[in-house]
């Protein structure tokens, strides 16, 4: 039997595991929040001012639509390092959950935008024009009609944003964010702890299961189509 | 009263081509009509009707909503008159996560109506298209006819004095449509309100429309009173329409319709017709 199905492995490592799962959660939930509040705001623009939107800007779109496609681009552990005097300004730190927090939500902002603002392209267009004719302006269609029919949709897209970052987030415990990928390199890489590792893969694989499960049966509830 | 004044409509597209889905249109559809635009698919309706509510802008001519220009409307002002004009679409355009009630209040909301008044106002319109009992209700819960009866409920909110209703009956079966189309008339003469049919379905016009325009190869080629373009039918696609002409398998329409004609006055009892009909 592998040692962490063991009762004495728990009494010495559970506690650890768990400190590890929690700062896991909160560094994918809090960067998961900031990535959405600008990721939103920059699909907004970015729908908008596509050619056939709302508020056509093709210059605009064009350079917005660059900029996001370049943040994808970058891989997140070279981010993590241009970062460093960002993220330093910012948190005042750069290691710990603080630290690995700023990165990390920078990395998710241009594929929440995206994503975004795919969730915004599958409301049919017969909506929006319907708005338009009952007098609805920009904004209230922006607020009335893009962001409540698309709901379900931003919910499954952030169920993708969360794992995503659970796995950015465990690349940054490389680095000393802590989390599960902390424990599960320092403890299995550098200490041969070969089973304190597959403990934090396996609750690594739970915490990604639950995420999934919680998010598709929101949305399932509140979608109405 | 909505007059279209030598109302034209261009589409350009980048590479350079351009389109003119409505050459030289005048109408005038005067308050209590039933006035239905009836042509072939592309004639133009969609953007002739798209032009009375400035969802489509005209590229010349002008048009005139109770004698206001209102061609060059803009923000607050194109928002407000919106709000005084219905509109009913071909596919109920719902908004699909919405009850049935919330559907019909959303004109109010966003006119910022207070929220007792409004509620009270959307009950009244449920009850009026007969779907009191399924106010709950999501959209996708509905049969298109019932759906079809919500999109007008919610288009009478804001008590506009005109309705748009573009191929309303069009996805709908014919008792259904023979049902939306008496709750139209009713409504026209209960509530006195103006209402513009664009449909390709002479049936349609017969049922219920006042007033005719055929419009093809995006211009309006015979227009009047129903009951005088039906007895004697000048252009080419009319009879084609009524079926009293055969149509070849290249063209249904009189493609090569040419002359203008001016449909401002249909009480006027003469009409002048494309001149090639
Ligand atoms: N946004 C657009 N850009 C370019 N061309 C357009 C656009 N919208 C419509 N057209 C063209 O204008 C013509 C008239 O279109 P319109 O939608 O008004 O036709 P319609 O009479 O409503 O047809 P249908 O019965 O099929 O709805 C068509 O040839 C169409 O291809
Ligand atoms: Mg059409």
């Amino acid at each position: 039997m592998p040692d962490f199905l063991t009762a004495e492995f728990w009494q010495e490592y559970g506690t650890l595991l768990g400190q590890a799962t929690i700062e896991t959660l909160v560094m994918v939930a809090s960067s998961t929040v900031i990535a959405y509040a600008v990721g939103i705001l920059l699909a907004v623009v970015l729908k908008l001012t596509e050619s056939g939107g709302l508020k056509p800007q093709p210059v605009l779109n064009a350079v917005l639509g660059w900029v996001v496609n370049m943040g994808r681009s970058l891989p997140f552990i070279i981010l993590l390092i241009i970062l460093i005097p960002f993220t330093r300004m910012i948190a005042g730190t750069i290691v710990g959950i603080r630290g690995a927090i700023v990165p990390l939500a920078v990395c998710a902002i241009p594929f929440v935008a995206r994503m975004v603002e795919s969730s915004f392209s599958e409301v049919r267009p017969g909506c929006i024009e319907a708005a338009q004719a009952f007098g609805a302006s920009t904004m209230q269609i922006v607020f009335r009609v893009f962001l409540p029919e698309s709901l379900p949709s931003l919910i499954r897209g952030a169920a993708i944003t969360c794992i995503t970052l659970v796995g950015y987030a465990a690349m940054a415990g490389a680095v000393g964010a802590g989390g599960l990928g902390d424990v599960a390199i320092r403890y299995g890489y550098y200490r041969y702890q070969g089973g304190v590792m597959f403990a934090s893969i396996v609750v690594l694989i739970i915490v990604v299961q639950l995420i999934q499960s919680l998010f598709d049966l929101v949305a399932r509830r509140i979608d109405k189509r | 009263m909505i007059e279209l004044k030598s109302l034209s409509k261009t589409y350009s597209s980048k590479n350079g081509s351009s389109y003119e889905a409505l050459k030289d249109i005048d109408l005038r559809v005067d308050d209590g009509d039933i006035y239905g635009i009836i042509g072939v698919s592309g004639a133009g309706k969609s953007t002739l009707v798209r032009c009375m509510n400035l969802l489509e802008r005209p590229t010349a001519g002008q048009v005139l909503i109770d004698g206001e220009d209102i061609t060059h409307y803009q923000g607050r002002h194109l928002f407000e008159l919106r709000s005084r004009i219905g509109m009913i679409f071909q596919d109920f355009n719902l908004f699909t996560q919405r009850t049935v009630l919330k559907n019909v209040l959303f004109p109010l909301e966003i006119r910022h109506d207070g929220h007792s008044s409004a509620l009270s106002r959307a009950r009244e319109l449920l009850e009026l298209v007969g779907l009191s009992d399924m106010e709950d209700r999501y959209p996708s819960q509905l049969s298109g006819g019932q759906q079809q009866r919500v999109s007008i409920a919610r288009a009478l909110a804001n008590r506009p004095s005109y309705l748009l209703c573009d191929e309303l009956t069009s996805a709908l079966d014919s008792l259904t449509t023979a049902s939306i189309l008496a709750l139209l008339a009713e409504i026209n003469r209960t509530l006195g309100v103006t209402i513009v049919i664009i449909t390709h379905a002479m049936s349609v016009v017969q049922a219920v429309c006042n007033k005719v325009a055929v419009i093809d190869g995006s211009r309006i080629v015979e227009a009047g009173r129903v009951t005088e373009v039906f007895s004697s039918p000048q252009a080419r696609i009319t009879l084609q329409l009524l079926g009293l002409e055969p149509v070849t398998a290249a063209a249904p329409a009189a493609a090569g319709a040419t002359g203008t004609i001016n449909a401002h006055d249909p009480s006027d009892t003469k009409r002048e017709v494309a001149s090639d009909a």
